[in-house]
């Protein structure tokens, strides 16, 4: 079983597994008990297991460990100590949740596009969110609230 | 449940309220998981346990599948109770502590489940009250509740949970206890943001998903490469280089592997070599509707008939006729479904997501031929559910795989397990025709309903299928003949449903079964009688409506969307743009729902996109507005997407659309604006909110369609090429 050091959510963990082809998934969830990413498709379809990698929104269901350089934040590490991502805020303020399954993947891939466009248009905000699949229909309220968390 | 019958019985034998308590421990927040709490749905205390600390415990056997519910039922206990929202806690879905409420389905969790937590607590509330009454030796009248504190006119005070002392309230539920006025709501009507919405959004929540026991393993199962593929062989040692496998489980036709970690699961699964025998008993899916027709019926249920439809229609000068089909979905919700079983003692537990825990107790029980009393089934929230999906498949998995390792077994269905073999809204084919009398009146309507046979009863467990175990199953469709009768006032109708012996994938409902359908083809075709009169289909609808709620709405509706004041549609660019209107009243004995659809149709590539939705909806009473828009938005996305993408693909012997490529939904790019006018009815019976308008959507986008383009459109999924077929016969 081999070690594999990883940074997540700021903490410099270790984590052993027997196939480094392990996707990085599982490795946060089973090994690291984090509940943000999601398992929805395992191929890279849906967007539930996004996470951070040096600020990048990448699809952690597909990422095999052997692969990850970089710091990775789940949505567990995406706000402060001080308090929560503007995000997370809109999100509650927009009550932008049906079911909940998918929010992991609209907070972090809309995390990222704040991050480059700080100031998206609504066209903008809903093709960087093409692939991430809500099944509920609560897409309205996921552009609203990433529109208030932009002050857009 | 023996213990509780007991305790009826001696209720009812001593007329002494004492004599309970001292049979019973008592009850407290800390202990709700005692055996002894009642789940019986005729007492009180199966629906409510008041704490020492003043906590009220909700014990609902209806549950929240992310529709909002649990924020819905907890305004309506504290509401009539006059607790603080924050003092309340709900559990779901227990067999050990909730009632048996019925599934989780229909639009039924507000109207009936709802409707039941707030008798009993107003049943709670008279006893409450008449108890501190005594106690302050005055009129129970002069009492009342503020904060979950008991006051009277000398501002005197008593704490509910002081007041009952952590002891039951052994009480029968009243129907006749009075209700609080909804001239005094503060909390029911209000807007009430959801409680699970904080943790979800900072992953502090635990789905289905996440749920976790000690020594759990992790198990995936290999399905058969055909629908009634039978197992011919495997080979243990082609996956012998995977560490951590715990066994290889065979049940004759089950299989699966049981393994320390998820990923080894994952791997033994796919990599295990496996023969199946070939299978081939599909129809071609070019030949569906004919397999349809042709498919042996049962019987005919006849769902309206008045007048002499035959003879009206023989008589009408001019004659209608249309046939609709509408495609066989998948539930497809995002996260897959996941079960966790243990068992311990003998006795089993199993979690999991399943939209009715008591019914799956009684198919799990069965499958391993115990008592219903050996098993216990916990809900745990899951992603979207829409109806009868792969919960208990999941569940009936991870039960035969924990059986044969002797420890907790996760199951997690792979994306393909649940496209491939979830259970599936079938094929839904209908006939219609109408006769027009000379003055242009309709005269006649006739509908033949194709649909396969059953009720929303016991779908049969996949696994204990393959497994050659009873799982009760039969062929349960779902409520699929509801609103096949129409509620329009014409002189001749019959509305037959053909009850087919057979659909080729194993069917159950989905959001807004049959009723879907059913409206899809009437509202369609009450469109294309409009269209054949030239009336206008709003006008046409008021003309044959003798109800005046569902006219208040229709005309609501045509306000918000400017129906009399739209302009005339331009056929002749490449891009038209059309509005369409539709209306149910479901299953007409509740919600009524009207809505207009704009759309927009690419007459070059065939692609139609829907831009807004005028939605006007009446459920009588609203218990949570913003949880009923989100719902109303929800049904209208769902179902565009449903209806302009949706469709299962299959070859002779399995489900090919196996993954989100295949069977595409519907993207951020695509979503339609929703417009919505709530009408609010505090003082009338709630009604279901989490359907009624995917009813309408289907038939409101093809109306629009032929609006735009003086095209009909009767096979859903509309899709580029079915359009552009349609367009060039035009």
């Amino acid at each position: 079983m081999a070690r594999t050091p990883l940074n997540v959510n700021g903490n410099a963990v270790s984590v052993f597994v027997d196939d480094a082809d392990t996707p990085l998934l599982y490795v946060l969830r089973d090994n690291l008990g984090l509940h943000g990413p999601r398992f929805g498709c395992g191929l890279g379809q849906c967007g539930a297991c996004t996470v951070h990698i040096d600020g990048v929104a990448v699809r952690s269901c597909v990422m095999p460990l052997s692969a990850v350089q970089g710091k990775v934040v789940t949505l567990e590490g995406l706000g402060t100590k001080a308090g929560l991502h503007p995000l997370q805020r809109a999100f509650i303020e927009e009550q932008a949740v049906q079911c909940g399954y998918c929010i992991n993947g609209m907070i972090m891939q809309s995390a990222a596009l704040l991050t480059r466009t700080p100031k998206p248009t609504e066209d903008q905000i809903r093709q960087e969110l093409v692939a991430n699949l809500c099944r509920c229909g609560t897409h309205l309220r996921i552009v609203r609230a990433v529109k208030r968390a932009a002050g857009t | 449940m023996n213990v509780s019958v007991s305790r009826r019985s001696v209720l009812k034998a001593s007329g002494l309220l004492v004599v309970a308590f001292s049979l019973v421990p008592r009850l407290t927040i800390a202990n709700p998981g005692g055996a002894t709490k009642p789940v019986t749905p005729d007492l009180v205390d199966s629906y409510l346990a008041i704490g020492r600390d003043g906590r009220i415990t909700v014990y609902s056997g209806k549950v929240d599948l992310g529709t909002g519910l649990r924020t819905a039922l907890t305004q309506i206990v504290a509401e009539e109770l006059d607790v603080p929202l924050d003092q309340v806690t709900l559990i779901q879905g227990d067999t050990l502590l909730t009632p048996d409420q019925g599934p989780s389905f229909g639009s039924l969790s507000i109207q009936n489940g709802g409707a039941q937590l707030r008798q009993a607590a107003a049943t709670a509330r008279r006893a409450l009250l008449e108890r501190a009454a005594v106690k302050f030796n005055t009129d129970a009248s002069t009492l009342s509740i503020r904060d979950g504190v008991i006051v009277d006119p000398n501002r005197r005070e008593l704490a509910l949970g002081d007041l009952l002392d952590g002891r039951m309230l052994s009480l029968e539920l009243d129907q006749n206890a009075p209700l609080k006025s909804p001239a005094d709501f503060k909390l029911v009507g209000k807007p009430v943001r959801r409680l699970d919405i904080p943790d979800k959004v900072t992953a502090r929540f635990t789905f289905m998903q996440d749920f976790k026991r000690p020594g759990m393993l992790h198990g995936r199962v290999i399905r058969p490469s055909g629908l009634g593929a039978t197992l011919l062989s495997y080979d243990e040692s082609s996956i012998r280089g995977i560490p951590g496998i715990v066994k290889v489980v065979r049940i004759e036709n089950f299989l699966g592997v049981v393994a320390k970690s998820e990923w080894s699961a994952i791997k033994a699964a796919r990599t295990l070599s496996v023969k199946w025998s070939a299978w081939s008993g599909l129809p071609e899916q070019s030949q569906l509707w004919e397999h349809v027709r042709s498919t042996k019926i049962l019987k005919d249920d006849v769902t309206s008939n008045r007048g002499d439809s035959q003879a009206a229609l023989a008589a009408a000068p001019r004659k209608l006729a249309a046939t609709y089909d509408f495609a066989i979905h998948t539930h497809g919700s995002i996260g897959p479904s996941c079960a966790v079983a243990e068992f311990e003692g003998g006795k089993l537990t199993c979690w999991s997501a399943s939209q009715a825990t008591h019914n799956l107790r009684k198919q799990l029980a069965a499958m391993l031929g115990v008592a219903d009393e050996s098993v216990r089934c916990i809900y745990v929230d899951g992603a979207g559910c829409y109806g009868r999906n792969g919960h208990e498949d999941a569940a009936g998995d991870a039960v035969l795989l924990a059986r044969a390792v002797g420890q907790p077994v996760r199951v997690q269905w792979m994306r393909a397990d649940e496209h491939g073999w979830d259970p599936k809204g079938p094929p839904t084919l209908l006939d219609l025709r109408a006769g027009l009398d000379a003055g242009g009146k309709i005269s006649a309507w006739e509908s033949e309903l194709f649909i396969p046979n059953g009720i929303a009863g016991f779908v049969a467990l996949v696994g204990a299928d393959h497994a050659g175990l009873n799982s009760l199953g039969q062929l349960s469709p779902g409520g699929v003949i509801n609103d096949l009768a129409i509620p329009y006032a014409i002189p001749n109708v019959k509305t037959t449903a053909h009850r087919l012996e057979s659909t080729p994938f194993k069917p159950a409902w989905i959001r807004s079964p049959g009723r879907m359908q059913n409206s899809f083809a009437n509202e369609c075709f009450l469109d294309e009688i409009a269209a054949a009169i030239g009336a206008d289909p709003l006008e046409l609808r008021l003309q044959y409506l003798h109800d005046a709620r569902g006219e208040e709405l229709l005309e609501r509706l045509a306000t918000l969307s400017s129906w009399r004041q739209r302009p005339k549609p331009d056929r002749s660019g490449e891009i038209v743009t059309g509005l369409g209107l539709a209306y149910v009243k479901y299953e007409l004995v509740r919600t009524y729902v009207g809505i207009v659809a704009e759309v927009q149709v690419d007459t070059k590539s065939g692609v139609v996109s829907a831009k807004r939705f005028y939605v006007a909806h009446d459920c009588g009473q609203i218990i949570n507005p913003d949880g009923l828009r989100n719902q109303i938005e929800g049904n209208v996305v769902q179902t565009v997407s449903r209806v302009l993408k949706e469709e299962v693909k299959f070859d002779r012997s399995m489900v090919t659309s196996l993954d989100w490529g295949s069977y595409p939904i519907l993207t951020f790019p695509e979503v339609p604006e929703v417009v919505m006018d709530l009408i609010d009815r505090p003082n009338e019976v709630p009604w279901g909110g989490g359907e009624p308008t995917a009813a309408v959507v289907p038939s409101a986008i093809a109306n629009a369609v032929f609006d735009a383009t003086g095209v009909r459109l009767r096979s859903v999924p509309f899709t580029p090429s079915k359009v552009k077929s349609a367009l060039g016969r035009a």
